[in-house]
């Protein structure tokens, strides 16, 4: 990494270029320049300007609300004073800087709002299921499945040890169907020049917008119903959820793993080829191994995305309240089958005991795209190409 | 890869240059193995997709045969006897897509401009990764996030929005109506999904904007306003039209989370902010594990599949197509 950054530093700044390059043959030396004027620098007066819309809209607000209705709800009172704080501060700042410049100050605040406003569902939302699922969540919640567990039984009652154990064998099956498929198609895509290569790739995007229900509801047209009374391999069970799962799983790996092995530089390849090397030698022994983090962090974004589903199993694993470890045999539960049962029921205790396995769900979640940043933090591409590619953005800036 | 021509004979008989070497493409076995397998690998998808299309369409049949081409023209769902009908499923679901789409583009532009022409450096890997984490969250915690808390605190948006703008045909109710399980609640739910895919399109492109006629822009004396105006936004408009067909798409598929916020009876109205509205893809999860109704759900999901299927594959190729999709994932 040192080596990296040393190269973006040592690059010239490619875009400021108010001091200019030195001159070629003489020193380097550091221009400097008497005052530099940012014209996006924002003095005192333009903070101030912002505190004092907002502190007045708030007012104004508060007045109208107070006097000439009897009350609003939250939501009109913070529409009703965003539109005042934007109109207010737009009139101070035409007169200040003129309208030019309140154009594109106003811009600025709105374009931030809607940066802001995004996130504020994110926190809410992690939060809220964070409050809910911790008050039911206990050890034993990893521990025991729902044996004998009533209907008036509290929320701590029973476990769902059964539904994290399907959760696991289910993605970990659709990651052995998934993961040979998906690396190679991305390798088809990115490393062959066969003229299939459009077509699959228009169909791998229209693949990844597959409604995930219609993935279910596909498994169950082609195996459960004709064959599901021939053998208990096709009834509902684990691994026809793996198969519905690997459908919504394939199209995510794909295309991440495209994207890096597009960042592995061809002049490895081209030297691998040189020494002779087969194609299939190539990718196998120089192309995987350096797009090697990439990849699981591609593996990893695959997970994520696969053990929230639900809809798909709703036709393949059905879900089931009791412990089934064999996917091969039988309905098996899930983590999202456990929260959507749960959440469902008309009773207290159900609903929190769906909250402590949505808190789990949510926590797997998260961790795992954690994991996955920290693993696509280095790619492992050759120095220079990440260097070219930061200053590339650098000078996107 | 390349073949040579050997060199021409010489003209006359005087130069003799040595022989060109001819080189030639001769795939060993193993070259021929890994074409063979990356090449069936990539074709599965094809093959899969059509099997998708071929086998909801032979399980479906069964409803064209009960309904023929009423299927598309009934609303009931009734099985006994068979009176069902895929166009009131097909209002919910573009009703729901729409407000969700309506939602999520001016948000998600303005969340892409932000990261890409507003935030320090800093700011930017922070956004861009909850962004990606909004996208990361699994629609079923949406779904009973929505069902069981939020759904409440937009209820009294509702009411003020039939108040004061009940003239409107799509915000008036009936009297009294129940304002909870509503489509306008289910398409803000989904507006939630639908939004990382928007901003993530529409920042990928963004930050291809050339930074040669952004600086051109802010050296004639343009506020920065002015060189998004100018430059950025229209560089982006195929990112931005592209990014909000794929966010549609999603937001048809949209399962778990709406089959949990309405109440799944199929009908035909626009009153959006009362109880009422169904979507295929809801119904669908809804009835999971009923035996009767099978070939109405395949029928329902194979006009669902065509459907996300024609969005999907326009907004590959508008994406493509624009001048700054060549290198975006989208």
């Amino acid at each position: 990494m040192t080596v990296i950054d040393r190269d973006i530093q040592d690059a010239p700044p490619p875009t400021d270029g108010l001091g200019g390059d030195p001159p070629p043959g003489r020193p380097e030396r550091p221009v400097r320049l008497s005052a530099r004027r940012r014209p996006t620098d924002l003095v005192l007066a333009d903070h101030l300007t912002g505190v004092a819309s907002a502190a007045s809209a708030t007012a104004v607000t508060w007045v109208v609300v107070a006097r000439l209705t009897d009350g609003l709800g939250w939501f009109p009172f913070v529409v009703i004073s965003y539109l005042f704080f934007v109109g207010l501060f737009t009139i101070v700042t035409t007169d200040r800087l003129g309208w030019l410049t309140a154009k594109s100050r106003l811009a600025t605040v709105i374009v931030s709002t809607g940066a802001i406003v995004i996130l504020i569902p994110l926190v809410w939302l992690v939060g809220y299921i964070f409050v809910r699922g911790i008050q039911a969540l206990r050890l034993s919640f990893f521990v025991n499945d729902l044996t004998g567990v009533g209907a008036t039984d509290s929320a701590t009652a029973g476990g769902g040890a059964h539904a994290i154990v399907g959760t696991i064998e289910q993605v970990a099956l659709a990651l052995i169907i998934t993961v040979p498929l998906a690396v190679s198609c991305a390798v088809f895509l990115n490393e062959t020049s066969s003229r299939l290569r459009r077509p699959v790739r228009i169909f791998v995007d229209a693949m990844s917008g597959l409604p995930s229900v219609v993935a279910g509801l596909f498994i169950f047209a082609v195996l459960i119903i004709p064959f599901a009374e021939k053998t208990p391999l096709f009834g509902y069970n684990g691994f026809m959820a793996s198969l519905a799962l690997s459908m919504v799983m394939m199209p995510t790996i794909t295309r991440t793993v495209e994207v890096v092995l597009r960042l592995v530089p061809s002049g490895l390849r081209e030297a691998g080829l040189a020494l002779g090397a087969s194609r299939a030698r190539v990718v196998w022994s120089v192309v995987l191994p350096t797009a090697r983090s990439g990849l699981t962090t591609a593996i990893v974004l695959g997970i994520a995305r696969a053990v929230g589903e639900t809809a798909p199993l709703l036709f393949t694993s059905f879900g089931y309240d009791l412990m089934n470890a064999n996917p091969f045999n039988g309905p098996q539960d899930s983590l999202p089958l456990f929260v959507f049962k749960n959440i469902k029921q008309p009773s207290d205790a159900a609903i929190d005991r769906g909250f402590a396995g949505a808190l789990v769900l949510m926590l797997l979640v998260l961790s795992l795209f954690v994991i996955a940043r920290i693993i696509g933090r280095d790619r492992g591409t050759s120095p220079s190409l990440v260097a070219r590619l930061a200053r590339s953005r650098g000078a996107a800036r | 890869m390349t073949s040579l021509a050997p060199a021409p004979p010489p003209l006359d008989g005087r130069v003799h240059l040595p022989p060109q070497r001819v080189i030639e493409d001769t795939p060993t076995r193993a070259d021929r193995n890994f074409t063979r397998v990356t090449t069936a690998a990539g074709v599965s998808v094809l093959v899969v997709l059509g099997l998708v299309g071929v086998f909801l369409l032979l399980r479906s049949q069964g409803a064209f045969e009960d309904m023929g081409f009423a299927f598309f023209t009934t609303t009931e769902w009734r099985m006994d006897p068979p009176e069902f009908g895929v166009l009131g499923l097909l209002c919910g679901t573009v009703l729901v897509a729409i407000i969700a789409v309506a939602i999520a583009i001016p948000l998600g532009t303005c969340a892409a401009l932000f990261i890409t022409n507003y935030a320090t450096s800093g700011l930017r890997k922070l956004l861009t990764n909850l962004v990606d984490l909004l996208a990361a969250i699994p629609s079923l915690l949406y779904g009973i996030w929505g069902f069981l808390y939020f759904g409440a605190f937009i209820v009294p948006l509702s009411e003020w929005l039939t108040e004061n703008f009940g003239w409107i045909p799509f915000f008036a109710t009936e009297p009294n109506a129940t304002l909870t399980g509503s489509m306008f609640i289910a398409g803000i739910v989904v507006s939630l999904m639908v939004l990382p895919i928007v901003a993530s399109v529409a920042r990928e492109v963004f930050a291809q904007a050339p930074p040669a006629e952004k600086e051109a822009a802010l050296a004639l004396g343009g506020t920065r306003w002015g060189m998004v105006r100018t430059v950025v936004l229209p560089f982006g408009k195929g990112g931005i039209i592209g990014g909000s067909m794929l966010g549609l798409g999603r937001a048809l598929g949209e399962t778990i989370a709406v089959s949990l916020l309405l109440p799944q009876v199929p009908e035909v109205t626009i009153k959006v902010l009362e109880n009422g509205g169904a979507t295929i893809s809801g119904f669908i999860a809804l009835r999971a594990g009923n035996d009767i109704a099978i070939p109405g759900l395949m029928a329902a999901g194979l006009v669902l599949f065509l459907m996300t299927l024609a969005t999907n594959m326009t907004a590959s190729l508008i994406i493509a197509r624009s001048r700054s999709g060549a290198g975006v994932e989208a």
